[in-house]
């Protein structure tokens, strides 16, 4: 349980030095600028020069560089990745098959790619017959396209931050979520491992900045419908979270800590409560009788919080047209409606990392990968990554999610609040009384 | 929140069709609603003026284009009762042959509206995916998938193929298996339940009142069924009972137009098991003089056709009465009190189709 398959810090570290030798080039030939002018004795250039090369500006631009790594994970492959699924799960719900545009469709990769003998054959497929893949990609560059119309009488500095303060904070989640044990941007590494004390906190908080976000869209937008459809928003959404934190005090109170990398490292081992120990089955808090109220109860918050089918009334389109995005056009609306799903994405994980043993998994054999960052050092790496374990049980939970949204109507603003108060606050009570008692019998 | 009005449409997922919704809300509750419509008058009444009686039958057949042979057969029926003339018996079982099957194909393009309405994208798809099915059946008989032009003053256009029944018969097994899942995923979803129980409750008194027709009508206890009450063509030989429910809110309307399709089901097979041979159709006279008007129990309720002929060969008059005209200004009396999320849940149950209610 061990691997790293990107070793963020080995990179960072390489990386760092390549950028550093890049960015001495310049301040190289300034040297010698001014070498050759005579200019024998150091002044204020080369101090200049000597800080921008120094250790300070080396940790920014890693650290930069492997935000920006992180991040480009996240949206880049994970959002077109679950885009991809959702369509084509709900279409072959709906007994159809959904998104088709592949290779195949993009011309230019048909008649020079696609002309090769063998290798040219996934280019070669006709367009109707083509993973679909595409189609999300081509979406995005359509709506980078299309304009953006701000309304005549909108609120525009706000209309326009609203996106910014959506896409943040939905970024933030993905600043804190750790990928495995080894891939990671926010934490430290002690006695060789890495923590994190108030991480699962951060996320939480992360998760509650984007109401605020809908809001001041909802208003911004001068418009009717997204006034009704942010309003709507701002109290499904803080109503559900209380619940959310409630339960995850449960988890809290029996595993007795906030650190995403100490609930995988207590789960990963094989199951055990007080005197019953059983060995086939991991310690996933989801299979734990004390638990799994607050797991059905975070489970359907966080549908809740990423606005899905069958919580989706902000955005209730038949009704209120398209919510508080109805006035958005162009990449705004690409932004406000892309991170919804990124922010499922990020329910997701959290899920797993709560309930469903994070990234642990079997590891079925393993190989050596050297160390970027220490010359001559060997890393054992599994066959099956960790990242591999992790993404999975994302996947699979965002299927569920999927599943059920496709398959059920949307309740009222009403209803839904009902739920969130007379339903789930009181389960979530019980459970912290669950845990508590289970705390209290030493059982954790 | 003060009170606000909000228009939903002329342009809006909710109206299906090109009409305009004022809402006024308190907050998420609704205090008053008030349909204008208008939008899609294209003058039928006007145009049917200048043409030949037989030629109206294109026209009608546009009048609501997801019920399109109910509404020519309608005015057919006016066109007979003022010629004087009665189609052959096998063309009066075509008729009805063919009305079932577009009231299948029509209600199903309800429910098919009515799960996006709900947020249930997936009802959409399947009985668009039954719907397919109908057409195909329309499409044999009468050669069009939308606007059939098929029945004519005095009969029909066509007799059927030899081998319609096997198909028909076929088709109508598969979608009785079918419609078992349709009502699974809507009535075992709790969440449906919750969103149409109780919702948009009109009384049978009101709904009288407003002249509510059809299958939103029978879905406040009123045994009106126009097949039975008024009959024409060849209804009276057939056994069937009026589809009733009680509670007059939208799930009551839901599952009246469910059995609804369950019925016009069992009607075709008895009419193909008693369908007579010989003509289909009878000539009718060109010219016409006096007044007749035929009501007929439509998709949406019941329509009905006044003709005044003056002894030209085109009508002096022709008067359509809608019943989405009458459906839908009762709909603010079922959506006072409701949520604004309850707007969506009523007037789909409401089935509106703004062709017919515009004219």
């Amino acid at each position: 349980m061990s691997g790293h398959l990107i070793d963020l810090y080995g990179w960072s570290g390489a990386l760092a030095s390549f950028v550093l030798w890049l960015l001495s080039l310049p301040f190289e030939l300034l040297n010698w600028i001014a070498l050759q002018t005579g200019a024998q004795k150091p002044g204020p250039l080369v101090g200049f020069i000597d800080w921008l090369a120094g250790p300070d500006l080396t940790a920014l631009v890693a650290l930069i560089v492997a935000i920006t790594i992180v991040l480009l994970w996240a949206t880049a492959f994970h959002l077109l990745i679950i885009m991809w699924i959702e369509r084509k799960m709900y279409s072959r719900l709906q007994d159809r098959r959904g998104i088709m545009i592949g290779l195949g469709s993009v011309e230019i990769l048909r008649n020079t790619i696609g002309r090769i003998p063998i290798l040219g054959a996934p280019f070669r497929r006709p367009s109707h017959l083509g993973t679909g893949f595409l189609q999300t990609v081509a979406d995005g560059v359509k709506l980078f396209q299309k304009e953006v119309i701000t309304p005549e009488k909108a609120d525009k500095w706000m209309f326009h931050t609203a996106p910014v303060i959506i896409a943040a904070s939905t970024l933030l989640l993905f600043v804190a979520i750790p990928w495995s044990d080894g891939f990671w941007l926010m934490g430290s590494i002690e006695n060789g491992r890495p923590v994190n004390p108030l991480g699962i906190l951060f996320i939480l908080a992360a998760f509650s900045i984007a109401p605020l976000g809908i809001l001041i869209a909802g208003w911004a937008s001068n418009n009717k419908y997204t006034l009704i459809g942010g309003m709507r928003a701002a109290a499904q959404l803080m109503s559900y979270e209380i619940p959310m934190l409630l339960c995850i005090i449960a988890l809290v109170v029996f595993a007795g800590t906030l650190d995403p990398f100490e609930l995988v490292r207590k789960q990963t081992a094989p199951f055990s409560l007080g005197p019953v120990q059983i060995s086939f089955l991991p310690n996933w808090y989801v299979f734990n009788p004390f638990l799994w109220i607050a797991f059905v109860v975070v489970f359907v918050t966080v549908i809740a919080e990423a606005e899905r089918i069958p919580f989706d009334i902000p955005e209730a389109e038949a009704e209120l047209v398209e919510g508080w995005t109805t006035e958005y056009s162009g990449m705004r609306f690409g932004i406000v409606f892309g991170f919804k799903w990124l922010r499922a994405l990020a329910g997701a994980a959290l899920i797993s990392i709560l309930f469903l043993g994070g990234w642990s998994g079997p590891v079925f054999a393993t190989f050596m990968v050297p160390n970027m960052a220490a010359a001559g050092q060997m890393y054992p790496v599994p066959i099956l990554p960790q990242e591999f374990w992790f993404t999975l049980r994302i996947y699979l939970i965002f299927v569920v999610f999927v599943w059920i949204g496709w398959s059920v109507p949307r309740v009222r603003i009403d209803q839904i609040l009902n739920i969130g108060w007379k339903r789930l606050v009181p389960l979530s009570l019980l459970s912290i009384l669950l845990a508590a008692l289970a705390r209290g019998a030493w059982w954790s | 929140m003060a009170e606000m009005w909000i228009n939903m449409g002329p342009q809006h997922p909710m109206t299906h069709g090109l009409w305009n919704l004022r809402i006024k809300v308190d907050g998420e509750t609704i205090v008053d609603a008030e349909p204008e419509i208008g939008y899609l008058h294209r003058g039928y009444e006007k145009i049917m003026e200048v043409r030949e009686f037989q030629k109206n039958v294109v026209l009608t057949d546009r009048l609501c284009y997801v019920s399109s042979i109910t509404w020519s057969h309608c005015y057919c029926l006016a066109c007979e009762e003022l010629m004087d003339i009665e189609a052959p018996p096998r063309g009066q079982y075509l008729r009805v042959i063919t009305n079932e099957l577009q009231r299948i194909a029509s209600h199903l393009m309800w429910l098919a509206a009515y799960g996006p309405d709900l947020g249930l994208l997936t009802a959409l798809l399947w009985a668009l995916r039954e719907r397919e099915l109908f057409l195909d059946l329309l499409q044999l008989i009468t050669g069009a998938r939308m606007n059939q032009n098929f029945p004519r003053i005095g009969g029909v256009r066509n007799d059927m193929p030899s081998d319609f029944g096997k198909y028909c018969r076929k088709i109508i097994a598969h979608f009785r298996k079918k419609l078992e899942e349709h009502e699974a995923l809507f009535e075992q979803s709790k969440i449906f339940q919750m969103r149409t129980i109780g919702v948009g409750k009109i009384s049978r008194q009101e709904a009288v009142d407003f002249g509510v027709t059809g299958p939103n009508l029978r879905a406040t206890g009123a045994n009106l069924d126009l097949r039975k009450l008024d009959p024409y063509d060849a209804y009276p030989d057939l056994n069937f009972e009026p589809i009733v429910a009680y509670e007059g809110d939208s799930y009551a309307r839901y599952k009246v137009r469910m059995e609804e399709m369950k019925l016009s089901c069992d009607l075709i097979e008895q009419a193909l098991d008693r369908i007579p041979d010989g003509p289909y159709r009878v000539k009718p006279p060109r010219r016409a003089e006096g007044e007749a008007f035929r009501r007929t129990e439509d998709s949406r309720g019941e329509a009905l056709f006044y003709v005044i002929g003056d002894g030209d060969d085109r009508p002096y008059r022709v008067k359509i009465r809608s019943p989405v005209f009458s459906n839908i200004f009762a709909a603010p009396i079922m959506m006072r009190g409701n949520k604004l999320a309850d707007v969506v849940a009523i007037m789909g149950s409401i089935d509106v189709c703004v062709g017919e209610m515009d004219k």
